[in-house]
């Protein structure tokens, strides 16, 4: 498994570089919009990534809550905050390409305002976890991310009864995009998805070793106590 | 009477004469909407026919921040004393205290709602265009779904460091389609539009919502 870790480096490092080539260079330019779009191939790739993380997130959380394996904990605090960081780069992303097509930062259409609630109830699920003392974090987390998640549905439904501004031709099933856009577009929800399973691992393993630690810790603290009361 | 129903009565009726005697949670929050719908006065102009648009969102700020105030206070007491671990060690169903934690703060900001509603109608000059039966099925729907939810994470943020901090924080997120649904109900009687939809999404919520925190409350509860 260890060894597996830089080849999987690597291999995404090529992976993020090819698909910064195709979506800079290698993709056909918009007619109306000129270069500006081609921060759709960082964009779109990044909610993806995001939604998906987010997902992971509940399974594991209402993992934890049947079975209790710590492992579903720190997978489920490791893809809340993966998914937080790509959510805000789709939050960031967006109004930077809003400013010159639609003239405006910000809109609150249906999917820039589901998408900011999203990313709200990710960044209180994050505050729980910081502020909670440690050995119940787990369950009162996993607890607020099965009503997170179960939050999400109606975030859309209520949302959607406003005005929808945002393009629609990748998710609406329009048609229009052109199919090397489309290729480039692929290609790189790839690379970021196995860049954001890249930094998952290694925030995995850095919390597993916390943990190890912290309860080495605890430990001999409990052994010193002991060899002093003696 | 079955014993989950009469450990409900039993700390619904605690609750309720604590509040009668002590009154703590209903004059905070009546003298903190107080101070919220006075502070929005300064930023429009109240009586202007447009602020009928925003006085559905305005009446819900104010009772969505004075609930607060009284969902803070609901554990807090039985922290006190050690009430809420020996609570934890004994038999009754963790439901029970819920439900009745529920029914106390709605009744609370039921109250507050109650007192407060006629000061909105003389300050903001409100005239209900649509049907007003339905402002108070809102009503009702809306303060279930607050309450509910409240009471969740004001047990959860008990368990955390600066806990007055956390409740907001935690359940404004959650409640955001709800607030958006009372919000948008309100002012669409207010205004004379029908607001159906609206209704029927705080219906669904307001049913997930309450039997996903009955689910899981014993789970909070108990967290260790």
């Amino acid at each position: 498994m260890k060894r597996a870790f830089p080849i999987l480096g690597v291999l995404t490092a090529i992976l993020l570089s090819y698909a910064l080539y195709q979506a800079l260079v290698a993709a056909p330019t918009e007619q109306t919009m000129g270069d500006v779009q081609r921060i759709f191939y960082y964009h779109v790739p990044s909610a993806w990534t995001a939604f998906i993380l987010f997902f992971v997130n509940f399974g594991a959380s209402v993992l934890y809550l049947t079975k209790r394996r710590p492992a579903a904990d720190i997978v489920a605090l490791v893809s809340a905050e993966v998914g937080v960081v790509f959510c805000t780069i789709v939050l960031v992303t967006g109004p930077i390409w809003a400013r010159p097509v639609w003239g405006i930062w910000w809109t609150w259409d249906m999917r820039l305002t589901s998408t900011l609630v999203l990313w709200l109830i990710y960044v209180s699920y994050l505050f729980l976890r910081r502020f909670s003392s440690s050995g119940q974090t787990p369950t009162l987390a996993a607890a607020l991310a099965v009503l997170g998640a179960l939050c999400v549905p109606f975030v859309y439904f209520s949302i959607w009864f406003f005005r929808t501004q945002h393009p629609q031709p990748v998710m609406g099933g329009g048609g229009s995009i052109d199919p090397r856009m489309l290729h480039v577009l692929l290609v790189n929800w790839l690379a970021f998805s196995c860049f954001a399973f890249l930094v998952c691992w290694s925030r995995y393993r850095l919390e597993s070793l916390q943990r190890e630690v912290d309860q080495a810790h605890a430990l001999e603290s409990l052994l010193d106590l002991r060899g002093s009361v003696r | 009477m079955s014993a989950p129903a009469g450990i409900t009565r039993a700390t619904l009726l605690k609750d309720l004469r604590l509040e009668w005697r002590s009154k703590d949670a209903i004059n905070s929050m009546l003298f903190f909407s107080l101070l919220v719908v006075v502070v929005f006065s300064f930023s429009f102009d109240p009586s202007a026919e447009e602020s009928r648009q925003i006085a559905g969102g305005l009446i819900w700020v104010a009772f969505l921040f004075a609930a607060v105030v009284a969902l803070n206070q609901t554990w807090a007491r039985e922290i006190r004393n050690q009430v809420l671990d020996a609570y934890r060690v004994s038999p009754a169903p963790a439901n029970s205290l819920f439900i009745a934690k529920v029914l106390g703060n709605f009744i609370f900001v039921t109250v507050l709602e109650a007192l407060m509603t006629p000061l909105f109608i003389a300050f903001y000059r409100l005239r209900a265009l649509g049907p007003a039966w339905q402002l108070l099925l809102v009503a009702v729907l809306g303060t279930w779904a607050l309450v509910v939810n409240g009471t969740f994470f004001a047990a959860m943020s008990l368990r955390t460091r600066s806990r007055e901090i956390m409740l907001p924080l935690l359940l404004f997120p959650i409640s955001i389609p709800a607030i958006l649904a009372m919000v948008q109900a309100t002012t669409a009687i207010l205004s004379g539009e029908g607001a159906r939809f609206w209704i029927v999404l705080l219906v669904t919520y307001d049913l997930v919502f309450t039997t996903v925190c009955l689910l899981l409350f014993e789970t909070v509860l108990n967290a260790e």
